[in-house]
């Protein structure tokens, strides 16, 4: 990219968006030392995405409590204990665009003891943004994001080396990082890794090229999020089409109607294919793909439809429309990574929860736990099969219905699940079948 | 072939499956209507989530009784073209029976008390999921809410023990008593709702369009001129060109100085502001956390 058309793409950012933009959803996770805040302030600054009367806002609130300057972490923690404590506790969304994409960042706490809130906010991530401090290399913290990011299967990983200006914005440091990182990296599983000098503080490439870095050569990050090829992210391989909700006007118009509606989780589905249905096994085919806007061709992920099938027959919530020869695993038996939220652990031995997975809801036992997890030193604990909060463990589960399931790896939407305790309804656990 | 939807598309899709999953998950839900154009989205959203079938939810409006007239037109309008059934909660009828006490002085607001009448209509109807039009890009606290956000039997909002929410499952179980609060617009932004009015051709209030109007200037905002208002003094009227970017009670509803008279130029504007939208919300503008202290209480 040369120097003008950086500077082209910041004047199209105070341009109008068009309305044919791609929606990216990333996430970032870190404490306030690192730069997330000012990473993302700079990100939102850039597009235009902080408004006057907030900026104000957060600096008189920076004034009174006597802050150094304007604490663009305001912008985020927005609850009164984070904002006390001066905390990110709770996942937070913001939203930015530029003329070519729509941005959601999921702005998770970094800390250990809030290893649920990044989970939460990798569960729909394309990208994961990894901030590495370049005087401090990788720390633990920089271990259990990339562990969290491979574990929930985030397609793209860049990695931002920040505070470059306080490394003299020295090509080594990079490299030295980047080899360390390439390393560690080598024992997870992901699948597209990006490195990125920046200083976030100055705004080096953050949106502009960096004037101090004339060794780099690659992308700047507001390009690399503006780029970074997502369209092959969903499932357009193994169709998935999980049934919702039962239409049935019953009204003159439309007497006969019965509308299977439901988002589609993999796979393309066309008018006229041969479909089975789980977990009946019957086969029929699509008669129609209906919307309000009118019948489509097409469908295929992340879309809401609603199919008509040519056979009347006996389908409704929880049941799975797929194709014949492309079925996914009808099982009660479960393995998985789970990651636990709640404060009580979980229940052993054979313990009992409500699984949700699609729009199936069974009940379930847990059978085993294979070992738990140090997501620091990526250890497995064969010995320790407790499972406290923020704990990983390997599961096996058995549920009391057959579940349509596919390799979390293969389909983020039909491999993955939560438990839910009975008693106090809370959701305690995320899972990704193995 | 292509196989990427555009991001309104893919919001779209997003909104719509949450509305299916309360018509499955929950007994008898409510979709919450104040007349402003998030819940005019709503409503069309869920048009196109059930369709060919009817909305299978009521509507809800707390009626104030401080509405700018064409608020009203406009709601009974859409009820009345889309067959669908209208509660209103009158909070007139709440300060008459003294169930609430209206507030007093120059800037009363009714907006605290729409919180008791909405909780009363909900337990009225034994209603268990309450749709509304909130968006987490409006404010700090909003930007904390799940797409499912748990209330406990007093309607209250626990922000630091939410559940979590992860991929699209969504978890509405819930004790007697208990409701569920369902936000299924939280990631669309102000632009992203004008943009969709605008590909939808989904008609709106007038109030939304500049229009001429006589207002005032109040701690840097400017008011609609109404009898329910009491201005001071040193308060003149002048007339100006205006629209409003939100639409809530006249007491509490800025209008903004625009010449924004199609949605061309709405969307124009709406993405070269400076200010946000609630900006002109005086209501937001009691305390730092005025919002997260009227959640907790069951606020929408």
């Amino acid at each position: 990219m040369t120097g003008q058309s950086v500077s082209d793409a910041k004047n199209q950012l105070m341009g109008t968006i068009d309305q044919d933009t791609e929606l990216l959803r990333f996430s970032t996770a870190g404490s306030v030392d690192d730069g997330k805040s000012t990473l993302i302030g700079r990100l939102l600054y850039d597009s235009k995405s902080i408004f006057e009367d907030q900026y104000e806002q957060i600096k008189a609130t920076s004034e009174r409590r006597g802050e150094e300057g304007v604490n663009l972490a305001l912008l985020t923690d927005g609850l009164k204990s984070e904002r006390e404590q001066g905390i990110t506790i709770d996942v937070a969304y913001r939203y930015f665009a530029t003329p070519k994409r729509k941005f959601i960042i999921a702005d998770t706490p970094g800390h250990i003891q809030y290893t649920r809130n990044m989970v939460t906010g990798a569960s729909t991530a394309n990208v994961a943004l990894i901030l590495i401090d370049a005087r401090n290399g990788i720390v633990e913290q920089t271990k259990r994001h990339s562990f969290i990011s491979s574990l929930l299967q985030i397609p793209h990983i860049v990695v931002c080396i920040n505070k470059m200006d306080l490394a003299d914005y020295s090509e080594e440091a990079y490299n030295s990082i980047k080899e360390e990182f390439s390393n560690f990296a080598n024992k997870l599983d992901v699948k597209d890794i990006h490195f990125i000098p920046i200083s976030a503080l100055h705004g080096d490439n953050v949106v502009d090229r960096s004037q101090n870095m004339p060794w780099y050569e690659g992308q700047t990050l507001m390009h690399y999020l503006e780029n970074v090829h997502i369209g092959s992210d969903h499932n357009f391989i193994d169709c998935r089409f999980p049934v919702q909700h039962v239409i049935r006007p019953y009204t003159d118009e439309h007497h006969d109607y019965r509308g299977y509606a439901g988002r589609v989780a993999g796979g393309i589905f066309k008018k006229g294919d041969e479909v089975m249905l789980l977990p009946s096994g019957f086969t029929s085919k699509i008669a129609k793909i209906d919307t309000y806007d009118g019948e489509l061709e097409e469908a295929f992920p992340p879309m809401s439809v609603t199919m008509l099938l040519e056979d009347d027959l006996d389908l409704s919530r929880g049941d799975m429309i797929v194709r014949p020869n492309n079925q996914p695993n009808v099982t009660q038996d479960i393995d998985a990574m789970i990651c636990w939220f709640n404060e009580q652990p979980l229940k052993q031995p054979r313990g009992k929860y409500v699984l949700r997975h699609t729009t199936q809801e069974v009940n379930c036992l847990v059978k085993e736990v294979r070992y738990t997890l140090d997501i620091n030193s990526l250890h497995r604990n064969l010995e320790d099969t407790k499972v406290h909060l923020n704990d990983i463990a390997r599961v096996v589960l058995r549920t009391t219905k057959p579940l349509f399931v596919d390799e979390y790896r293969n389909n983020r939407i039909t491999g993955s699940f939560v438990l839910v305790d009975e008693a106090t309804n809370n959701t305690v656990a995320a899972g990704m079948i193995i | 072939m292509n196989y990427n939807i555009s991001h309104l598309r893919e919001l779209e899709a997003e909104s719509i499956y949450v509305l299916r999953e309360v018509a499955s998950q929950f007994e008898k839900p409510v979709l919450m209507f104040s007349g402003g154009k998030d819940s005019i989205m709503m409503v069309h959203l869920a048009a196109k989530a059930f369709f060919p079938a009817r909305i299978p939810f009521p509507l809800l409006h707390v009626d104030t009784g401080h509405n700018f007239p064409e608020t009203i037109k406009f709601r009974d309008d859409l009820v009345a073209k889309l067959g669908a059934k209208l509660i209103v909660g009158s909070v007139q009828t709440a300060i008459d029976t003294g169930m609430v006490r209206e507030e007093k002085g120059f800037n009363a607001s009714r907006n605290g008390l729409q919180t008791a009448v909405l909780l009363d209509e909900l337990e009225k109807g034994k209603f268990d999921a309450a749709l509304g039009g909130a968006r987490r890009d409006e404010e700090k606290a909003r930007a904390k809410e799940r797409f499912f956000s748990h209330r406990d039997e007093f309607g209250q909002w626990d922000p630091k023990n939410q559940r979590p929410e992860l991929w699209n499952l969504f978890n509405g179980k819930k004790h007697f008593g208990e409701h569920f609060r369902i936000f299924p617009i939280s990631n669309w932004t102000e632009l992203d709702v004008w943009q969709y009015l605008a590909l939808e051709e989904v008609e709106l209030p007038s109030l939304y369009f500049a229009h001429k109007r006589k207002v005032f200037h109040r701690d840097g905002t400017l008011l609609a001129d109404t009898p329910i208002i009491q201005r001071k003094p040193n308060e003149e009227l002048i007339e100006k060109m205006v629209r409003c970017r939100t639409i809530g009670d006249m007491t509490c509803t800025g209008v903004w100085e625009s010449d924004a008279d199609s949605l061309e130029k709405i969307i124009q504007e709406v993405s070269t502001t400076r200010m946000t939208e609630r900006g002109g919300r005086t209501d937001d503008k009691r305390s730092e956390t005025s919002m997260e202290d009227r959640k907790k209480k069951g606020y929408f």
